[in-house]
């Protein structure tokens, strides 16, 4: 098999009311990818178009190297999945989400389950709607993990967890890759976990693909210039992405390769995914 | 929490988050350090790539750039499925590193001499002492 996990070619995706466009990015074995985008830009619809819970339109989602429609069952046996919540019917205890999985799974290796619902501190008597987000997510998780899946898609995971259960989760994913044979696809609206966790960065604005590649590009490639209100040329407007200006001067992302040395009067400073997120965003929203 | 210890534990890594450096930089600059400080001698593995990592809970993209840059500049090698090893010091670049390190320790000491009215003389004089005791 070759290195790429997760290959996505072109694929689009018409809602009507919302299009995923030409959308392609892949995976290699071994790293974990951060899937960034605003609300409704279209993170989730790629998920389920991956996980063949919708039909695409047009392009192609290779998974393991095989057609994710075709092969689904193959390739499901193989996928580990922790939606934004949780799939399993909400009177099921925990142990009884265990004894279905494990009748799904063929890899299912219930001695590693029960390891995970320890160290996650999962009651196996408590049933699924009794137990807080956090949890839920814990339990998704040590099902993912437990039927030995080479790839791990997670949908919007950290949303409903605290720092440090978030900082667990982080770490357990640097875990799961660091044999270098699988790799995870993450989605997040917290893109701090991202920062210095996440190889690669893949970034959905409006249904198209914004930026993908690995995360130091992605961050290199971008600064923050902010002056005061004199030193904003028009010359310098042209060269800024979301605009902000105030009463004592402006801010604004700029490319890094315009701007090897700051304007006169004015301060460059490296840009976080967050903020290369909202002024991107902000960007392309109407005014 | 005590962590077992490994035979390639010898290295120390300090990320910084207020650090200017980006963080493969911060990597680079420590190992060499610890080269150059011989606490990391030739031949020596350097910490497993995915293994420190999640140690400094940083990407693994990251500490690749780190090594990959360490390895153009000379001072570690790459084995194929084994890791990343220090240069034997006998290598070219090696030596012009210690070379540099050994220039600037004696400028700083010539600027200091020129501060303190100390004669170039008198220089070469306690630098010869120095080498004796040595």
């Amino acid at each position: 098999m070759s290195n790429t996990l997760l290959d996505v070619r072109a694929v689009s995706k018409n809602y009507g009311s919302f299009a995923l466009r030409d959308v392609s990015f892949s995976i290699p074995k071994g790293y974990i990818m951060g899937l960034i985008g605003p609300n409704g830009a279209g993170k989730t619809t790629l998920i389920h178009l991956i996980l063949n819970l919708l039909r695409r339109d047009s392009g192609e989602i290779l998974v393991f190297g095989m057609d994710n429609i075709a092969d689904d069952s193959a390739i499901k046996q193989q996928v580990g999945v922790v939606f934004d919540s949780v799939p399993y019917v909400e009177d099921w205890k925990v142990k009884d989400v265990g004894k279905a999985m494990s009748l799904f799974y063929d890899g299912w290796n219930q001695s590693r389950f029960l390891e995970l619902a320890e160290k996650f501190r999962l009651d196996m008597g408590k049933k699924v709607k009794e137990l807080s987000r956090g949890m839920q997510t814990k339990l998704m998780l040590a099902c993912a993990l437990a039927h030995e899946a080479k790839l791990l898609i997670l949908d919007e995971p950290t949303s409903g967890m605290d720092p440090v259960a978030r900082d667990e989760l982080m770490d357990m994913l640097r875990q799961y890759i660091a044999d270098g044979e699988k790799s995870v696809l993450f989605s997040t609206h917290i893109t701090s976990d991202l920062e210095r966790a996440a190889d690669f960065i893949t970034y959905i604005r409006n249904g198209q693909l914004f930026f993908t590649g690995p995360t130091d590009e992605f961050l290199d490639e971008w600064r923050l210039l902010k002056g005061g209100r004199n030193d904003l040329t028009n010359e310098l407007r042209e060269k800024i992405v979301g605009l902000r200006e105030h009463h004592a001067g402006f801010d604004g992302l700029v490319k890094a390769k315009d701007f090897p040395v700051p304007p006169d009067g004015c301060v460059l400073d490296q840009a976080s995914i967050e903020d290369i997120m909202l002024y991107t965003a902000k960007e392309a929203m109407p005014s | 929490m005590t962590v077992p210890d490994r035979q390639e534990d010898k290295v120390k890594i300090i990320i910084s988050n207020s650090s200017p450096l980006p963080i493969y930089e911060q990597i680079k600059q420590q190992v060499k350090a610890a080269i150059l400080a011989g606490e990391l001698k030739e031949n020596e593995p350097l910490p497993s790539l995915r293994e420190l990592a999640k140690d400094l809970k940083i990407s693994v993209l990251t500490t690749m750039r780190a090594y990959n840059e360490l390895e153009q500049e000379g001072f570690v090698t790459s084995i194929q499925g084994k890791g990343y090893y220090v240069m034997p010091r006998g290598s070219q670049l090696m030596q012009e590193q210690f070379l540099r390190e050994v220039e600037r320790a004696l400028e700083e000491a010539v600027k200091a001499a020129a501060l303190a009215n100390i004669s170039g003389e008198q220089l070469m004089e306690m630098l010869k002492l120095l080498l004796e005791v040595e």
